[in-house]
Order: C-alpha cells, then sequence, then structure tokens
C-alpha cells in the first residue's frame, strides 16, 4: 500500500483536527479499510486511529443501548443488553475480525452488504458524531455512502430497543458477508423492517411488510406481499430474483425468531 | 497398529514439532544478505497489443535497481510445455510460445509487463504503478465454443486457430461405438460443465533468486512440489543454465495440490535477474496475484452418453469434452484431458466399448494444469453423474446398477488402454453400505422431511490411477519426461540412516511415513531413519510429488535402494561371523547365521563399512550408501465407493453435508493416520468443488472470483466430520511395497456423491430436476427448482 | 519510519515501522518471528493470526503502530516454557491436526482464544469458531477432533483417526 502518516490522537477533538489534512481519513479497526488500501484502492495521505480513546469506547443504558463508536463487535456481541444486537455483532466476520471492527467504521463505510446497517435503520438508532446527531433514516444515503461530512468522526450509537426484534442473515458463501440480512424490530409505534446485502442503494427498509407485520406481527402477514427485484444486486452468487425472494423467506423467519 | 513403529502404525508425525511452534522453514522465510525484491506489473486487460512500455519515470523512482521488460526476453527461451499431445489425425499439437515477460502481445489478465527489482517491495510496487503501459485492446476469447467458431479471434496469431488439438480415444474404437449406440436399449445424455478451480494452498508461490558472481552458480529457492522437474527445464529449456550450474530448493511447501507442479515465469525472472543485478531476487505473490498467475485447474465441458441393453448392462459410452488450456501451455497442461481423463472413462465398469473426443481450447485465461486428481475427477464426474441419471430414468437403483456392472476378474483390460492388476469393488461397496447405514437412511429422510428439509443420499464409485509409469510408454504418449523417481539410501557408520529422495513433501509427511518403511526392512526405530528432500544438490534426480505417486513409486525406490544396502551388509555380516552369505538373516536389526546363535548387531557391520579393518576389501567397496531408480511397470489403481447425505432446505435452496462416507482401497498402508488425512483433505476439496468453488470470468475476461471475497473456499462451517475405512485392500501387484497411492482419491471420488445426493433430494421432494451444473450453490439450486 | 516497542512473547522489543506497516510485517521482518504467516490479502485465512492483549487478531490486518504498547502473543510463545510442546499444540500433533503446516500457527492460536473463552465447546461451536480460518489440507476434520481434544473431551468416537 501506499504509504501515509500515522496519527494516534488522545481525544475526539485532537482527532477531528487531525482530520482536517487535505486526504486525511479515519481508522476504525481497519478491518475493511485495510485490505482496500492493500489492493491500493485507497490511498490516503494520513490515517488517523480512533481506537484507544476511552470516550469512544463501551456499551451503556438498557433503553437505549449507547455504543461507543470505537467499540468492537466483540464487546458488543458480549456486553449489549439488546439481545438481537448483540447476536447480530457475534455474527459479523469471525472472531479476530470482532476483536477489531468496530461500529462507528462499519456504519460509516456503508457497505451495502454489512450487517450493522440493518440493526441500526430497524432499531430507528441514532448516530452521534462530534458535530451533530443523525437518525438512521438519514443517515444511510446509499451503496458506500452515508450523511457524514468529510472529517466527522461518529463518536457513539444509540439504539432504542424494540419489544421484539431478531436479525437473520443468509451469508454470500465466500465472503461471508451478508447475501441478504433481514432485521425485523417491532416498537410500540409499530414495526421497522431494514434489509442489507440486496439492494444496489445499500441499506433499506421494506415499508410494504413493515406495515403488514404492524397490522399482525406474524410470519403468515407477509404472505401476500412480494418483493420486487428492480435495483436488487446480481452477481456471482444470487440474482436480482433469488435477492427479493430471499429478503421475504429471511424477514419471515426473523419474525418467527423474534417471537 | 504394529508396535515397533514400521508398516501400519500411524506414528505421529515429526515435522509437525516445528510447524506448530512456528519454526518451519517456507521460502518466504528465507531472506539472503543484499535481497532486492520484484513486482510483477500484470496485465489487467485480457488480450491486446502491447503497443509500449514505458519505464522512464519509474526507474528513477526511490529504491528501484533495475526495470525489465518483454525485450530483456526476447532472446530467452520461453516457459515450456512437458507434453505434447498428438491429435485424433496423427499431428502434433499447436504448441505457442509462453513467454516469460509478454512481448508484443498480451493474452490474459495477469500476464506479466514489466518487472521492477527494488530495495524493497513496497519501493518496487510505488515504481511499477509509474509505468506506462500503452495496450490496444482486441476482443478477449473466453468461451470456449466461441473460441472454436469460425472467424473467432484467435490468442496466438501464429497457430492456425485456438484448437490446441483433437483427440479420440481410442479412435479405432469409434465406429463400434457408435454402431453400439445404434443397437442400444436405452441411451442416456448428460451434459456438464466441470467447474473451474483455483488450487489455492495456503501458501501463496513465493521464489528467490541468488547467483554467485565468485562461481558463476545460480541458486532458485522457491515454493515447487518437484524441484529437480524446474532445475530441468528451466536451466535446459529458459535460461540455458546447466544442472552442475543450477540447484533448486524448495523447502518447507504450505501445500500444493498440482499447481505447484509447473515451471512458472516468475522462478525463471527471479534466477535470471539475480544474475543480472548481481543480488538476490524476492518475489512473495500476494493471495489476489495467486488468483491470476497460479495455474487453474479443470474447466471441461462435457456431452456424455451410455449405453445400455435391455438387461441394463453398459454397452457403450461416448464422451466429447472441450477442454480449457488458458491462453499458453502450462507444463503439463495436455496431458490432464486426455491421458490423465480418457485412460480412466471405464471407471468400475466392464463397459466393452468407449470413445473419448476431446478438443483442447486456447482462451485469454490463465492457463489450466493438473489440480489434485487431474483429469480423473473430470472422469470420475461425468461417467458417475450418468450412471446415477440413467438408475433414475430407468427406475432402478443407483448401486444395484453399479454391481450389476462391476469389474469383478483382475487383471482386467479397459478398452481405454489400461490394465487394472486389482481391485475389489463389491467389497468397498458392501463396505460403503455399511458406513453410510443405507438401511437407516428412510427414517432420516422422514425425520427431515417432518421438519421441511429435504434429505437426499447419493453413492458413486470411483476409480484412479496413480504414479503414471512407465516412462517408455508415457514417452510414447508425449511425456517429454521420464516418471521414474529415485532415492539414496546413506548408512551412516553408527548406523543411523539418511535416505535422499526425489520425491517432496508438502505436506503429505513423508518425514514420517518413510522411515516407517525403513525401519521395518532393518529393524531398526523409525527415529534413526531421517528423510532428506527438497534440495537438487543433496537428493538424486527426482521427480518430484504429484500424481499420488510417491509411496508407489518414491517409496518403491527407496525399497529397492535398501535392498541393495542389505544385500551389501550381509555380505559384511557374513565375512565378520565367517559365514556363508546365504545363511545370513536380518531381523529386529541385527545380523545372524541361519540355525546358530551367532549374531552381529546392525551398527556393528555399518561400522566395519566404515571402518573396514575387518572387512572384505577384495570382494566389496567400504561405505553403505546405495542409489535406486524405479521405473514403475503400470499405474496403481486405487478405487472405493463414496455417499454423501445433504439436507436441503426448499425455501432457499440451501443445503448442508450432514454425513460424508468414503471406503477406499488403497492397497497396503503404510500409516493409517497419514492416509486418513489425506482422504479428509481430498473430500473436502471435492465438497469444496461441488457446492462452493467457481473460478469465473466475464465475457471481457476479467476474473470475477479474483479473491476470497467471491471464490468460496470450504471453511469447517462446510462439512461434517468424515467417515472413511481403508480396511478393504488389495495390493498392488507390481510394485514392491503393494502401495497404490491415497492423495488424490477424496478429490477425485466426491463430486459426483455430493451432486447425486442433492439430485436426489429434490427428486425426492418432487422436482423434476435430473442435473445442476457445480458449484451448487443456494442460488443455482433455487434457480433450478424455479423450473 | 518511526521506533516501536511493543512486549512480544513476554519480552520487550521495539523496532522500526512506516505508518504502512503491517504487525504481521514487523513481526516477520523486523523482529524475525517468521511463524506467522500470510496466506491472503483480504482478511480471510487466519494463517496471520497473533493474540493482541489477549484478544485473536488478524497480523495482516492491523498497523503495527496499533500495537504500540500492546502485549503480542504469536505461535514462537505457545510452547511451554520447557519447550515442550502445551497441550493445544500436543493435540494437534496426537490427532494429526496439521499436514503442511502453513496454517497451523493460526489454528493454534484461534484455539488458544477459544478455550480462553469457552472450556467445553461443542463441534458446532468449534466449526463457528473457525469461521476466520481456512485450511486446505485436512478438511478440518483433524483440527476440530484436536480442539476437542485440547479442551479435554475425549474424541475416541469420532469417525477414524
Amino acid at each position: 500500500m501506499h504509504n501515509f502518516d500515522f496519527v494516534k490522537p488522545g481525544s475526539v477533538a485532537e482527532a477531528a483536527e487531525a482530520l482536517k489534512a487535505e486526504d486525511a481519513m479515519a481508522l476504525g479497526g481497519g478491518q475493511t479499510l485495510i485490505p482496500t488500501m492493500k489492493a491500493r484502492l485507497n490511498a490516503p495521505s494520513a490515517l488517523v486511529s480512533l481506537s484507544g480513546m476511552a470516550e469512544m469506547v463501551g456499551v451503556s443504558g438498557s433503553d437505549p443501548v449507547v455504543i461507543g463508536g470505537a467499540t468492537t463487535h466483540g464487546q458488543v456481541a458480549a456486553e449489549a443488553g439488546y439481545p438481537a444486537l448483540a447476536a447480530l455483532a457475534g455474527q459479523i466476520g469471525d472472531p479476530a475480525v470482532r476483536s477489531r471492527g468496530t461500529i462507528g467504521g462499519s456504519l460509516a463505510n456503508n457497505d451495502p452488504a454489512a450487517c450493522y446497517p440493518a440493526a441500526a435503520l430497524a432499531s430507528g438508532a441514532v448516530i452521534k458524531t462530534d458535530r451533530r446527531e443523525i437518525v438512521a433514516d438519514d443517515f444511510f444515503v446509499g451503496m458506500f455512502e452515508t450523511a457524514l461530512e468529510e472529517g466527522e468522526i461518529i463518536t457513539s450509537v444509540s439504539f432504542p430497543v424494540p419489544a421484539k426484534a431478531n436479525y437473520q442473515k443468509f451469508l454470500q458463501p465466500a465472503s461471508r458477508f451478508a447475501l441478504v440480512g433481514v432485521f425485523v424490530a417491532q416498537f410500540d409505534s409499530g414495526v421497522r423492517v431494514a434489509v442489507t446485502g440486496a439492494s444496489e442503494e445499500g441499506v433499506h427498509r421494506w415499508s410494504a411488510a413493515e406495515e403488514a407485520l404492524s397490522a399482525n406481527f406474524s410470519a403468515e402477514a407477509l404472505e401476500g406481499l412480494s418483493v420486487a427485484s428492480d435495483g436488487l444486486m446480481s452477481d456471482l452468487h444470487g440474482s436480482a430474483e433469488y435477492r427479493a425472494h430471499l429478503v421475504k423467506v429471511m424477514t419471515g423467519r426473523a419474525v418467527r425468531a423474534a417471537g | 497398529m504394529p508396535a515397533d513403529g514400521g508398516i501400519g502404525a500411524s506414528n505421529k508425525r515429526r515435522e509437525d514439532v516445528r510447524f506448530l511452534t512456528g519454526k518451519g522453514r517456507y521460502t518466504d522465510d528465507i531472506n539472503l544478505l543484499g535481497q532486492t525484491y520484484v513486482h510483477f506489473l500484470r496485465s489487467d486487460v485480457a488480450h491486446g497489443v502491447l503497443k509500449s512500455v514505458d519505464v522512464a519515470e519509474a526507474a528513477s523512482m526511490p529504491g528501484v535497481v533495475k526495470i525489465f521488460t518483454g525485450e530483456d526476453f526476447a532472446e530467452v527461451g520461453g516457459v515450456p510445455c512437458g507434453w505434447q499431445v498428438t491429435d485424433r489425425f496423427g499431428e502434433v499439437m499447436q504448441e505457442p510460445r509462453h513467454p516469460v515477460i509478454a512481448h508484443g502481445k498480451v493474452r490474459h489478465v495477469g500476464e506479466i509487463i514489466a518487472a521492477v527489482v527494488a530495495e524493497s517491495h513496497a519501493e518496487a510496487r510505488d515504481a511499477a504503478e509509474a509505468i506506462e503501459v500503452d495496450i490496444e485492446d482486441l476482443p478477449a476469447v473466453v468461451d470456449m465454443r466461441a473460441a472454436l467458431a469460425e472467424g473467432s479471434t484467435k490468442v496466438h496469431d501464429d497457430l492456425t486457430s485456438n484448437l490446441c488439438y483433437d483427440w479420440g480415444f481410442v479412435e479405432e474404437n469409434k465406429e463400434a461405438v457408435n454402431a453400439a449406440f445404434e443397437a442400444a436399449a436405452h441411451v442416456t445424455t448428460l451434459e456438464l460443465v466441470n467447474n473451474r478451480l483455483v488450487a489455492n494452498p495456503m501458501e501463496p508461490r513465493v521464489a528467490i533468486g541468488d547467483y554467485a558472481p565468485g562461481t558463476g552458480d545460480s541458486t532458485l529457492y522457491t515454493t515447487s512440489q518437484n524441484p529437480h522437474v524446474i532445475r530441468l527445464l528451466m536451466g535446459a529449456f529458459v535460461l540455458g543454465i546447466p544442472e552442475h550450474k543450477l540447484r533448486v530448493v524448495a523447502p518447507d511447501v504450505g501445500g500444493g495440490f498440482g499447481t505447484k507442479i509447473f515451471h512458472y515465469a516468475e522462478e525463471a525472472f527471479c534466477t535470471f535477474a539475480a544474475k543480472a543485478v548481481e543480488r538476490p531476487v524476492k518475489w512473495v505473490s500476494s493471495r489476489s496475484e495467486a488468483f491470476i498467475s497460479d495455474a487453474h485447474g479443470r474447466d471441461h465441458v462435457t456431452k456424455i452418453e451410455l449405453a445400455l441393453d435391455a438387461e441394463n448392462n453398459f454397452t457403450a459410452l461416448r464422451t466429447d469434452t472441450m477442454a480449457n488450456m488458458g491462453a499458453y501451455l502450462s507444463t503439463f497442461a495436455p496431458s490432464v484431458p486426455t491421458w490423465l481423463h480418457g485412460t480412466l472413462m471405464a471407471g468400475n465398469y466392464k463397459t466393452p466399448l468407449i470413445y473419448v473426443n476431446v478438443k483442447a481450447v486456447f482462451t485469454n485465461t490463465v492457463p489450466v494444469d493438473a489440480y489434485r486428481g487431474a483429469g480423473r475427477p473430470e472422469a470420475t464426474y461425468q461417467l458417475e453423474r450418468v450412471i446415477d441419471k440413467a438408475a433414475r430414468e430407468l427406475g432402478v437403483d443407483p448401486i444395484a446398477l453399479r454391481r450389476q456392472n462391476f469389474i469383478t476378474e483382475f487383471p482386467y483390460a479397459t478398452p481405454v488402454a489400461v490394465e487394472y492388476d486389482t481391485g475389489d469393488y463389491v467389497a468397498t461397496m458392501d463396505k460403503l453400505e455399511e458406513l453410510a447405514d443405507l438401511s437407516g437412511f428412510e427414517a432420516r429422510r422422514a425425520e427431515a422431511a417432518a421438519r421441511g428439509k429435504l434429505r437426499g443420499l447419493g453413492v458413486n464409485c470411483y476409480i484412479e490411477a496413480c504414479g503414471i509409469a512407465p516412462s517408455n510408454l508415457v514417452g510414447q504418449l508425449g511425456a517429454r519426461a521420464g516418471l521414474y523417481e529415485s532415492a539414496t539410501v546413506r548408512v551412516n557408520a553408527t548406523g543411523g540412516v539418511v535416505v535422499m529422495t526425489g520425491s517432496h513433501s508438502h505436506g503429505q509427511g513423508h518425514e514420517t511415513s518413510f522411515p516407517q518403511v525403513i525401519a521395518d526392512m532393518i529393524g531398526i526405530a523409525p527415529d534413526m531413519v531421517e528423510i532428506v528432500h527438497g534440495d537438487t544438490a543433496n537428493t538424486p534426480m527426482g521427480m518430484g510429488t504429484y500424481g499420488s505417486r510417491s509411496i508407489a513409486v518414491g517409496g518403491s525406490a527407496m525399497v529397492r535402494a535398501a535392498e541393495k544396502i542389505i544385500n551389501k551388509a550381509k555380505k559384511i555380516a557374513a565375512h565378520l561371523m565367517e559365514a556363508a552369505e546365504a545363511d545370513i538373516e536380518l531381523k529386529d536389526g541385527a545380523f545372524s547365521v541361519a540355525g546358530t546363535d551367532k549374531s552381529v548387531a546392525w551398527g556393528d557391520v555399518t561400522l566395519a563399512a566404515y571402518v573396514p579393518h575387518n572387512y572384505p576389501l577384495e570382494d566389496i567397496e567400504p561405505g553403505l550408501e546405495e542409489t535406486a531408480f524405479y521405473d514403475p511397470a503400470n499405474f496403481t489403481y486405487p478405487s472405493g465407493a463414496y455417499a454423501c447425505e445433504v439436507e436441503l432446505d426448499p425455501e432457499t435452496g440451501h443445503f448442508t453435508v450432514e454425513a460424508f462416507c468414503a471406503a477406499d482401497d488403497f492397497g497396503n498402508i503404510i500409516n493409517p493416520m497419514i492416509v486418513d488425512g489425506q482422504v479428509h483433505g481430498g473430500i473436502a476439496q471435492g465438497v469444496g468443488q461441488s457446492m462452493l468453488e467457481n473460478c469465473v470470468y466475464d465475457s471481457e475476461g476479467q476474473l470475477m472470483s479474483g479473491s476470497y471475497m467471491d471464490y468460496a473456499m470450504p471453511r469447517a462451517t462446510d462439512v461434517p466430520f468424515f467417515n472413511v475405512d481403508h480396511s478393504c485392500q488389495t495390493p498392488c501387484t507390481h510394485n514392491p511395497l503393494g502401495v497404490k497411492g491415497c492423495g488424490e482419491a477424496g478429490a477425485i471420488g466426491s463430486p459426483p456423491a455430493l451432486v447425486n445426493a442433492v439430485v436426489d433430494a429434490l427428486q425426492r421432494g418432487g422436482h423434476d430436476i435430473t442435473h445442476i451444473d457445480m458449484p451448487l450453490s443456494p442460488s443455482r439450486v433455487w434457480q433450478a427448482m424455479q423450473g | 519510519m518511526t521506533e516501536l516497542s511493543m512486549t512480544v512473547n513476554g519480552k520487550t522489543v521495539t523496532g522500526k515501522a512506516e505508518g504502512r506497516t503491517l504487525l504481521v510485517t514487523f513481526l516477520r521482518e523486523e523482529l524475525k518471528l517468521t511463524g506467522t504467516h500470510v496466506g491472503c490479502d483480504t482478511s480471510q485465512c487466519g494463517a496471520c493470526q497473533v493474540h493482541v492483549n489477549g484478544q485473536p487478531v488478524k497480523s495482516c490486518t492491523m498497523f503495527a503502530a496499533e500495537a504500540e504498547g500492546a502485549d503480542v502473543r504469536t505461535i514462537e510463545g505457545m510452547a511451554n516454557a520447557d519447550g515442550s510442546l502445551s497441550v493445544i499444540q500436543q493435540a494437534f500433533q496426537d490427532h494429526h491436526g496439521l499436514q503442511c503446516g502453513f496454517c497451523t500457527p493460526g489454528m493454534v492460536m484461534t484455539t488458544a482464544a477459544l478455550l480462553k473463552e469457552n472450556p467445553k465447546p461443542t463441534e458446532a461451536e468449534v466449526r463457528e469458531y473457525l469461521e476466520g480460518n481456512i485450511c486446505r489440507c485436512t478438511g478440518y476434520h483433524n483440527i476440530v477432533k484436536s480442539i476437542m481434544a485440547a479442551s479435554g473431551q475425549d474424541v475416541s468416537a469420532i469417525a477414524a483417526e
């Protein structure tokens, strides 16, 4: 990879300052960024490490559950008092990836097949940055695109805890990312369903399912629905039609598993 | 298990200690004083005219030592092909020049355009990015059928077409086979694809070239399965370095599976460049680079037809295959779809008439060559799939149909030119039925059905041919190499033994299993025997390890050399005990005189050989060191029967492998633990091929599955514990150990079992599906279920 | 180049690194600890796995600078103090849990991390935990068996040795 300056700030404020440098990038756990740098697809002038700042690490609260932006997937899996979220974190990558990868890094990258965006969107999470708060519905803009501005740092993510929730992930057999992942969350105010892995636009909500499930939270409520394959991804591992089919199947399974 | 740790004992592997403690010495662990690093600039287009390669700016970048382009290799030999196939019209195959660095044209994504040698790898790569390459794109030839069509773009302008050869086997049988099809009561036809694979040993390739200006000697350290073959090919055909000035070392090698047999351009480059810059030159492949530079495997498109009479006896078999060669002929590529494939088409069955046609095709893709099994998995897959399809069409039990057509008398001469010496296909099938608990299947199926899952069972047989030989025959078939193996057995003065073998271990455990044979022959502890391999400087000329040949061919050479040692030692012992040589017996590490209590220890005899004070110097020379070259009389023919049980989720098409059983006949076995491990690994690779792995190019010749993000490697969750058994043993009749070879069996025998199982599950679930091409990914299964 | 300092296998070490120097490169080239291997460039194969502050980490996907001051353990630090094979290493030898040996360091490091978290894992838990470790030789059969044996479980009923 190209060389760069490695910067390890002691506080969020210092990190924000360091990120003002031209072509500087934030480094979370690096589990996605480092492979892209090896392939020379990313060539920052400086990498600003966000790990090692106590103020950005940790899991607290019971509702909402608040997770520091630099908290690893492993810590979320072990500590989050939001079982569906903890279970999702425990399925990301593998144990070694989970000891480095962070929630802030995952959300900021917004990989269209990543797991966390589905949890954040379905839970109606609030993403807190060094500058503002962004609700999940406004945060995810498109594939690898978010509402984050240049140099903006995710300091924590606040998850309202639903009455019932579950995440179902159908693995892409090579990368073990989600070929399709569906997070279903039932709140008193209604049901939210977020789908990852499927759309060319990245994570998105399935509103028809939300309506049906809000009226009747059971897999049978989905029976009359169908998912259009327009705008869904098609690749070696599955056609758009297959992904559309899986969205419905995984949603039904998530509802059943949520109980 | 024998208590003495000899033949038949599951000795723990001695090499494990260094691997488990981080003390292995793989090629990348070697760093030479003054070493430089090379980064290869590779083509990112599949086909184009190389109009210019401007290195001016790159050459001035920090750390750059020298940059090489195709011009530097214009006068150097091309990368050679080691097998020349003659086609069905008696013409030799079309054989293009394969340059070390592309010159004039690029012909596949990944082909080397330039090589930057620098002080560090990072600097080499930085500079490579500054090289300006002007390529005029040409249409990429990717699809084999299109490649053979009239007027197709040619991969090689100087060849008449993209057809490497059109091979018919046995050509004289063709009319009789056609007539048998005319007369058949039933014909089953199946069109299938044997998917392209990437071998993916976990250690990527590495090469380090070193040159000693003082002596003019070159050394290449490389991740090879056969250092002597590399020395010969590279020295004689590419760089013009005689063997005595060239040493090739393959130290610990992290898996090969075929793809480290071949001589690669990077090896020649590092050796050449080390001399040019008078410093060591090191190349370490990244995994991404491996995907576009390691030879790929398989990639056949086949139509197979099976003719049966009214009693369901197989009467004839006819196949029509297109085999992808890629852009150039890799070392043994032409032999794979021909002599390693056509000769196996009889399988375990007494089909009297067989005709195999293979068209080998050039495309703008990475060269394709042997991968674990090499030709034999392709033969087994199509044969065992078409038999299964026939059974279903005829409404007969697939196992019964196989049993009815088994070869039962040996030796058996097949209609495809080979003679099976031994085998017992009934016994392995009987054993399989026991292992797989076939009688309990219906209950398991019903239980799965109650959970909404489709359960299926697939069975198949396989026959393999290991240790290709003899050399004079393979020479007639086009091999440009001998296929013997060698061993030097050196007994030291105090009785320890060193075996220098031409075989090479890259995971097979030779350092443990080979000494078991010597220990058994002499009656000493295995830890008194050391194996030396992997270095042309201290091993006799040998052909290396591939094709499940090591114990059958290399082991036999070792036995022959040890027999010479024992014969000579008996002469010495006879002298020491003042007895007749004919009366000397060797047992438990001591020589005795038959019918007396006279005895002399192994160590006393070996000491006498090197301190020949009391010694028959007028009759024999001092010392105890012998070399043997063993050239087998025939292949060996392991065989077996495999069963796979799957459970399929009809909502998603996803299935799990619930059980995998293997009943193999490997003849005699040296170390059962190691043999089981070989079968486990082979099955996992076969499961990988049939449910996960797929190397795919798009129509532009871009590799779509160029990393583990898209090329699905089998992981621990994809496989169950395997149930393997090798208690059926019909020893090989023509090698001294009665062994057959076990390295490839698992990869050969497993894909049809898995596909048969999935088809079985779907058919039992009411789906009219007769075939799905590998890999049977969930999406492909689901797609098939949609009709 | 900056000077880094960390504890590796119980010893304080220092060495030079660029910003882009990966932990695995630092271990292999600067510290000459070549037991840690590189098998891929997309963070999937796990041959490079080490422990950093007690956590399993892919050393090919962590910058050396991130390990400044950390406690790092590699395969070279896994044997018993007297140099004999540890329980995990011995189980791998006893049950033929390795062939070519290239993925083995990562497998041993992963096993150690697993057994610390879950001292008596089931077969399914072992397979799940190996998600990030690819072996091309063994078909995982004897690796899973070795790990279960290392955890003190009776593996004699597992088919074939």
